[in-house]
Formats: C-alpha cells, sequence, structure tokens
C-alpha cells in the first residue's frame, strides 16, 4: 500500500510519466497560487472519483454483476467510459454546490477551478488505469489519493519555475510554452529516478 | 475559397498543439512509434470529424442548459465506437495504446472545437475545420513519433532503418527517446523551430530584462 | 381532437424554443438513446470478433511457445494429440477438478469473490490483490511418464499487469520456456519482454535452490549462473515484476503446494 501511494506520487505520476493533463498543466501553471487552488481541487475530485468509479465498476458494469438478478453473461465494460465520465461531471457539479450551500469560503478558493476539472484527462486518466490494472477498492483509494498529490505535486513545482523564468532572458521563440515544455522535460527526468524505489 | 481557410489554417498557422495547447495530453504518450501514433491520429480525426458534423447539424436544437453534457455524450460515445473498431480490427495496436484511446473524450481539442465552432456554424465548415484541426493534430504527432521511434529504436513502422546493435547492427538506440521526458523536450524543440519560422506566434515577454549598461562585473 | 400525425408532432417539437422545459427533456432522452443504441450495437457485433481476435493470440502465443521449447517438435510427433492434456487445477483444495478448460476464464474467476482469495498483503509480492482459486495447466506427458507442465502466471508490471505461461520440465525445477501471453509496458523498454530473443534466455534455468527456495531471478545486467536471467537495460521495473510472478506463483499461494503433490505422485486425473 505504501509502495503504491509513493508510485502514484512520484515514479508514475500522472504528468510526468503518463503526460496526464497536460493542458491544464501548461494552461494554470503561470503563478504558484492558481496552481495550488487547482492543485488541491484535483486531490479531493480524484480521491473521490476513482473510489467512487471503481464501485460503479465492480457493482454494475463487470461481467457477473448481475448476476443476483439471473444474468450473469452480461458484460457492460464497454460501457465504462461513458460511466466514468458521468460519474466524474456529476461529481463536480456536487461538489460545487456542497462547498457553496456549507464552505462558501472554500468555494470562493475552489470554484473556478472545478469546473476545468472535468475535462482534465488526470482524473479520467486515474479512473481508466484503476480498471485496467485491476486495483482493489482500497488501493483505488490510495491510488486516487496518491495520484492527486503527485499532479499537485508537479504543477505547482512548475509554475515555481515559471514564475522565476520570468526573469530569465529566454530566447524569443522558446518564450512561454516552448521553455515550459523542456522545463517539464527535465522534471519528468528528475521523477524517473525514483522509478526504481521499492519498499 | 475562404471555406477551405477552415482546414489548412490549424495546420500550421494555428496548430491546436503549438499554439492553442489543445490535446497534448494523450498526444504524447502514444508518439514512442509511429504505427500508434498514426492510430491514434487516425482516431482522433474520426472522432473530431464526425462529432463535429453531428454536434453541428443538431446546434440549433440544443438547449444551452444541457449544452456541454450533449456534446461530452457524444462524443464519448464515438470514441467508445472507435475504440471498439480498433479493438476489433487491430487487436495489438490496441494493446499498445492501452487507454489512451479512451482519453480522446477529455481531449481538450474535441470539445473546444465542438464548443467553440459546431456549435456556431453549418456542417460544412465545421466538417472542414474539425478535418483541419486534426490534421495539425497528426502532423505534430507523427513528426514527434517519427523521432521517438527512429532513434529510440531504430525503426519506423517497425521496420528497421537503422540496424540496432543488438541484432548486430552499429546503431545504439537512445533509450531516452522512449521514455517520457523525450516527448517533452522534442515538443519544446519543435516549437521553438516553429516560431523561428513565423515570429508572429512568438509570445510577448512578461517583463522586460533591464540591462544597467554601467554595472560593472562584481 | 389532438393531431397524432408524428411528423407535425416533431415539426412542433422542433418550432418549440429551446430552454423550453419539454424539449430539454426530449433531446437529453433523444441524445442518450441514441447514443445508448450506436455504442451498445457496436460493441455487440464487434464482441465476437474482439473475442476470436483474443483467443487466437492466446493460441499462437501457446503454439509458439510449444515450437520454441527444445525437442518439442518430436514429442508432439511421437504422441498423439490428446497427450497435452488441459486441465483446471483447483490451488485451493490442490486436486484437478472437472471444469472445461476451454471455457474458463482465470482472469474473471480472479474478480469474482466466490472463486478467489484475497492474498494477505505480506505475500502478495506480485500486487494481484486477489488470486483465482483454479488455474487451468497444461500438462504433457509421453505415455504415464509427465514431460513438461505449463502454467499460467501474472504480475503487476511497471504500467500494466503482465500475464505470462511458464513451462517447467519433468523434474519441475527447470524451465523449458517462458512466454508473455499479454502485457502493455512502455514500447522499446520493458515491452522488449515480449521478444523471442530474451524470452530465449529462460529455457535451462533452475527456479529452487538446494534448499527448495525459489531463486530465479531477472537481474540487472547480465546472468552469472543458472539461477539469473539477464535483465533488459531501462526496464528493471518490469523484469521485478518478472521476478515477482515467479516467485508469487511458485510460492506457497501459487502453485507451490500443487507442485508438491504432483511431484510426490499424489494426484488422480
Amino acid at each position: 500500500m505504501i509502495d503504491l501511494f509513493l508510485r502514484s506520487i512520484f515514479a508514475d505520476n500522472l504528468i510526468l510519466s503518463f503526460f496526464l493533463g497536460v493542458c491544464t498543466f501548461l494552461a494554470v501553471s503561470k503563478r504558484l497560487d492558481t496552481a495550488f487552488g487547482l492543485g488541491i481541487a484535483l486531490i479531493v475530485v480524484q480521491t473521490i472519483t476513482v473510489p467512487l468509479n471503481h464501485l460503479i465498476l465492480a457493482r454494475l458494469l463487470a461481467p457477473g454483476a448481475w448476476s443476483w438478478l439471473g444474468l450473469g453473461d452480461v458484460d457492460l465494460t464497454f460501457l465504462s467510459l461513458i460511466a466514468f465520465i458521468g460519474v466524474i461531471a456529476a461529481t463536480v457539479q456536487i461538489l460545487e454546490l456542497v462547498l457553496d450551500r456549507f464552505v462558501p469560503a472554500l468555494y470562493r478558493a475552489l470554484g473556478i477551478y472545478l469546473p476545468l476539472i472535468t475535462v482534465n484527462c488526470a482524473i479520467l486518466g486515474g479512473s481508466l488505469f484503476m480498471a485496467e490494472r485491476d486495483y482493489s477498492f482500497s488501493e483505488s483509494v490510495v491510488f486516487g489519493f496518491g495520484g492527486g498529490i503527485g499532479w499537485a505535486l508537479a504543477i505547482m513545482g512548475l509554475a515555481a519555475i515559471r514564475e522565476r523564468l520570468n526573469y530569465a532572458d529566454i530566447p524569443a521563440g522558446l518564450r512561454g510554452l516552448g521553455m515550459a515544455f523542456i522545463v517539464t522535460g527535465l522534471m519528468s527526468m528528475g521523477f524517473t529516478a525514483f522509478a526504481g524505489v521499492q519498499l | 475559397m475562404s471555406a477551405l481557410r477552415h482546414l489548412y489554417g490549424p495546420i500550421i498557422d494555428n496548430n491546436p498543439i503549438t499554439l492553442q495547447i489543445l490535446g497534448i495530453c494523450s498526444a504524447l504518450a502514444v508518439t514512442t512509434s509511429l504505427t500508434t501514433s498514426a492510430v491514434m491520429s487516425l482516431a482522433l480525426i474520426t472522432v473530431l470529424v464526425m462529432s463535429s458534423l453531428v454536434i453541428s447539424t443538431i446546434r440549433r436544437h440544443i438547449p444551452s442548459a444541457i449544452r456541454l453534457i450533449v456534446q461530452i455524450t457524444i462524443i464519448a460515445s464515438l470514441v467508445i465506437v472507435a475504440d471498439q473498431i480498433i479493438q476489433a480490427f487491430a487487436f495489438d495496436i490496441s494493446q499498445r495504446l492501452s487507454i489512451f484511446v479512451g482519453l480522446i473524450v477529455t481531449n481538450c481539442l474535441v470539445l473546444g472545437r465542438a464548443e467553440a465552432f459546431a456549435m456556431q456554424n453549418p456542417p460544412g465548415p465545421a466538417v472542414l475545420d474539425a478535418l483541419g484541426n486534426g490534421l495539425g493534430y497528426s502532423l505534430i504527432l507523427l513528426i514527434v513519433g517519427f523521432i521517438r521511434e527512429l532513434l529510440g529504436a531504430g525503426t519506423l513502422f517497425g521496420l528497421t532503418v537503422f540496424p540496432s546493435v543488438y541484432d548486430g547492427g552499429w546503431f545504439t538506440p537512445l533509450n531516452l527517446m522512449l521514455l517520457a521526458p523525450s516527448a517533452f523536450f522534442i515538443l519544446g524543440l519543435l516549437i521553438w523551430a516553429i516560431r523561428a519560422l513565423r515570429p508572429a506566434q512568438i509570445e510577448p515577454s512578461d517583463y522586460k530584462i533591464a540591462i544597467d549598461p554601467n554595472r560593472r562585473a562584481p | 381532437m389532438p393531431d397524432l400525425n408524428p411528423i407535425s408532432w416533431w415539426l412542433k417539437l422542433l418550432a418549440l424554443p429551446n430552454e423550453s422545459r419539454t424539449k430539454t427533456l426530449v433531446v437529453a432522452f433523444l441524445v442518450s438513446g441514441i447514443c445508448a443504441l450506436v455504442v451498445s450495437s457496436a460493441a455487440v457485433i464487434l464482441e465476437p470478433m474482439q473475442e476470436a481476435n483474443r483467443a487466437a493470440e492466446r493460441q499462437a502465443r501457446l503454439d509458439a511457445m510449444m515450437a520454441a521449447m527444445p525437442g518439442m517438435e518430436e514429442i508432439l510427433a511421437e504422441a498423439d494429440a490428446d497427450t497435452l492434456n488441459s486441465v483446471v487445477v483447483d490451488l485451493k483444495n490442490i486436486e484437478m477438478t472437472e471444469i472445461d478448460p476451454s471455457t474458463f476464464d482465470m482472469r474473471a474467476a480472479a474478480q469474482d469473490p466466490e472463486t478467489s482469495t484475497i492474498i494477505p498483503p505480506e505475500a502478495d509480492i506480485a500486487g494481484l490483490g486477489r488470486r483465482a482459486d483454479y488455474a487451468p495447466v497444461h500438462i504433457l506427458r509421453s505415455g504415464d511418464e509427465l514431460r513438461l507442465i505449463i502454467l499460467p502466471i501474472s504480475a503487476s508490471g511497471y504500467q500494466s499487469t503482465i500475464h505470462a505461461n511458464l513451462a517447467l520440465e519433468a523434474d519441475l525445477n527447470t524451465v523449458a520456456g517462458l512466454s508473455i501471453v499479454e502485457q502493455g509496458e512502455t514500447p522499446g523498454l520493458g515491452a522488449r519482454i515480449e521478444e523471442p530473443a530474451w524470452q530465449a534466455l529462460w529455457p535451462g534455468k533452475k527456479l529452487a535452490d538446494k534448499n527448495g527456495d525459489i531463486t530465479l531471478t531477472v537481474v540487472r545486467g547480465r546472468a552469472t549462473n543458472e539461477f539469473e536471467v539477464d535483465g533488459i537495460t531501462g526496464a528493471t521495473r518490469t523484469g521485478n515484476a518478472v521476478t515477482e510472478a515467479v516467485h508469487f506463483w511458485l510460492g506457497e499461494y501459487g502453485y507451490g503446494p500443487f507442485l508438491d503433490k504432483l511431484r510426490a505422485g499424489a494426484l488422480e486425473q
């Protein structure tokens, strides 16, 4: 479990080794405070949706899930994609409503980032990886949480570096996006170093 | 003629990946070989064109309250069908693409084009725009896939170009090319190359670097 | 009198303002209905093809492995086709079962709580979580004598679950061959475990040392003895996963008890 947790943060980092959520990653990493807000929002959503999707997959879609109705052979796994995206969209909406109603301060801080998260590949990718790797329920909780932390860590790291890069004299063609890619590549190389760590 | 602008505009001048930062997520992970890049490009172009066509056809009748969810449902269904077709006809490639075909759903490019263009335009231009964006995306994917497969394994489409030392040749494959960081580097350098050719795309500097002419080295 | 003509009903619907509640509901239902129909029919129509692909792939790999096995051609040629027996083994009660191996799906069984066991975390070196209680095993005999046994093994690798078949010779300690059935590791690195050149390193390796402990390991770099297999540069994690698969599946929670019983000759067909 600890191994899976650390692996999902470092070696199997969703952005730096699987390129998930790079669009948002590059677009929202110009300032550290926005990156922090988005990172936290992603951890929350990821920790909720991965286990939730695990339940949906295991209880409703997997082959044999309907055997109590006498429909033992029904295999609905081809619907998992559409089910996952539905669950994610619904979770984000509900989270928005709940936060607005009960924790308005947090809603004001995270509110603008939540809709962005519905179309973030990292969230859907987390659920799809959970399905492909056959995680158990507790593993999916750990994986969701760890994956979220890894993503947040990477975006905050990049944002911090980009804030500093504003003061660097970069060749004109490389300014902005180009440099962000190169820096991400270097970060990704750094994170590959964790690949050999085993606990 | 102006309709054709929708087609070729996004290929270089307004490329979805290098300029608009759309749809990179799924793009990079599949570029370790040219074959997977090509299949991924084909899947994306098909989904993009079909979704633009469908959404643009029914655009007048989509209530704005459920606009996004209708678009996502249509895209997701098309992606599932594409995934099923790849699994049925190109089984070994589908295993290598793993979850990344599914991730076309959250590819910002598809939803972005649906929302920004197909919702406002008739089917003809919408399809051309989708095709142009799909081709622009594929171009980048194929270039990155070409470089990574050639330098990382010495092959193209799985056929040997440089005989590698494993098979008694002279070429030592660069393993870095097959790892994640290389995709970021190649894309960064590619953006630099495009902007060197098209200076209009250069981003303005946020801060002016001021060098004090009287400053002496300490 | 109510208008029952479906065409005019349809036109009336289209003419409704987009924001009206009826139209929102109707559009939502129509879109989901049509999408559901398209997706389900694609899945149903293409299902037999995908299943055939998967089955063909499994069979092709088994055939390739049999062909690659030293001396296999002669054994197969001299013996009847019947001598390659496939049988589903009950790993819990350690006995042969009557389950038809051609329809048995070990991976589905590993998912189902009724036919699988949760592996205690400290024993779960292969990172599998659950283990199916039944496993399809291929046994080749010439006459009554055991010649070869093929065991399915698996472990979670770097990016995917690796499934493989491990063939053991009659002493149940010498590897006759390894074939990777399915993997989704990094192309060019971990995925090189699929290459025949790497799998050709396996025949002749020994599983257990003289104390009976499983020692066969995929090492980093070159192998130095018969308990080691060359690793693939840049794919340490994939190599470790294959090692874990061997250690787990030949250990206490895998085929260990079954092989002990087989060695003692205490298994009835």
